[in-house]
């Protein structure tokens, strides 16, 4: 079972590997964006972190939620509300339980990434953090490590896409050979939450 | 709206100073009518972006009961107000995220709002705006 504390680990991963990787993410969205995912995200993920310290939410449900409700407040670009809802619905859909099974985890975080989906009307396949989520979720029934494996290939596989969706689609056909930002950082995400899982030893 | 209540606008860029042009620019063509608009224009630090926190201030500052109508210009700006719309309790009832262009549309709503018409009058003539074409 997973407690608080397993959802804690998982935003600290997520914020160091957000800190450690900030450059690469800024990098790609120079190329098809604005530049600043890196560093939006790092400012995020810190205040993610400062909150969680303050506040010391008890439950994975309250956990995310307050992560999403600060990652909405504080990134500044557009991927503050698309992972802000995505942790804030997977946080609510967890509910008030203490501790939740991997299953209800996977079922939780398929509802945060359709309320992803349903705020940036995303589709698969529109070069977007997408995906990356939702082959992430597809194979998390296999556990932690697959649902990393899925996910970094499916950011992976953005390169040959073109942007459908945000800053990069006014580029048409000038967003193909580049990987996309957003799906690149989701994958850290999603490979922060392998990290927390390696943490307690499953 | 009988009772004097006017539409609330506010008026949500990546820029501080694209959404202060334009809430100017609004006001100014309504001949100093009373029609409550604030921007929220970029980051709090005052760089390109989106910040939460100014929009919510931004739609208290100018509910006057009336309902609140919210223009956009583009990506996080969209979508960090129909996060704060979807989270329920963020911002006042009657707040409405409006589909317009940025300019023509905060014209048309600033102007409509003048004449003391409500949030549905409102929200439609900043909507038309998307249909002046200018050739």
């Amino acid at each position: 079972m997973l407690d608080a504390d397993f959802f804690r680990r998982w935003m600290t991963a997520a914020a160091a590997s957000v800190d450690r990787e900030a450059e690469r993410l800024t990098a790609l969205d120079s190329a098809i964006g604005d530049a600043d995912h890196g560093s939006n995200l790092q400012r995020g993920f810190a205040a993610v972190l400062a909150t969680l310290d303050k506040e010391a939410p008890d439950t994975p449900g309250a956990v995310l939620t307050l992560a999403g409700r600060r990652l909405i407040s504080t990134v500044g670009g557009a991927s503050g509300p698309l992972y802000g809802t995505l942790l804030r619905r997977t946080g609510k859909a967890l509910g008030e339980a203490a501790e939740v099974s991997e299953e209800q985890l996977a079922q939780a975080l398929r509802a945060g990434v359709e309320g992803v989906r349903a705020l940036g009307g995303a589709a698969p396949g529109d070069k977007t953090m997408i995906d990356a989520l939702v082959p992430a979720v597809d194979a998390l029934g296999d556990g932690f490590a697959a649902a990393r494996s899925a996910a970094e290939g499916g950011a992976v596989a953005t390169t040959p896409l073109r942007a459908r969706k945000g800053r990069a689609s006014y580029l048409g056909e000038r967003s193909i050979g580049h990987q996309d930002p957003g799906a690149t950082s989701s994958a850290l995400l999603i490979a922060g939450l392998a990290e927390a899982a390696e943490g307690s030893g499953e | 709206m009988s009772d004097g209540k006017r539409v609330g606008i506010v008026l949500v860029s990546h820029s501080a100073a694209v959404a202060a042009s334009v809430a100017e620019l609004a006001k100014g063509l309504v001949g100093g009518a009373a029609v409550p608009v604030a921007p929220a224009g970029g980051t709090e630090g005052g760089e390109l972006g989106t910040s939460a926190e100014l929009i919510a201030a931004a739609v208290a500052s100018v509910n006057r009961g009336a309902g609140v109508a919210v223009l956009t210009d583009l990506g996080s700006a969209v979508l960090t107000v129909k996060a704060l719309l979807a989270e329920g309790d963020e911002l006042p009832e009657g707040t409405r995220l409006v589909d317009a262009p940025f300019v023509e549309g905060a014209v048309a709503a600033v102007v409509t709002a003048a004449t003391g018409a409500d949030l549905a009058a409102v929200e439609a003539a900043a909507a038309e705006a998307y249909d002046y074409r200018k050739v």
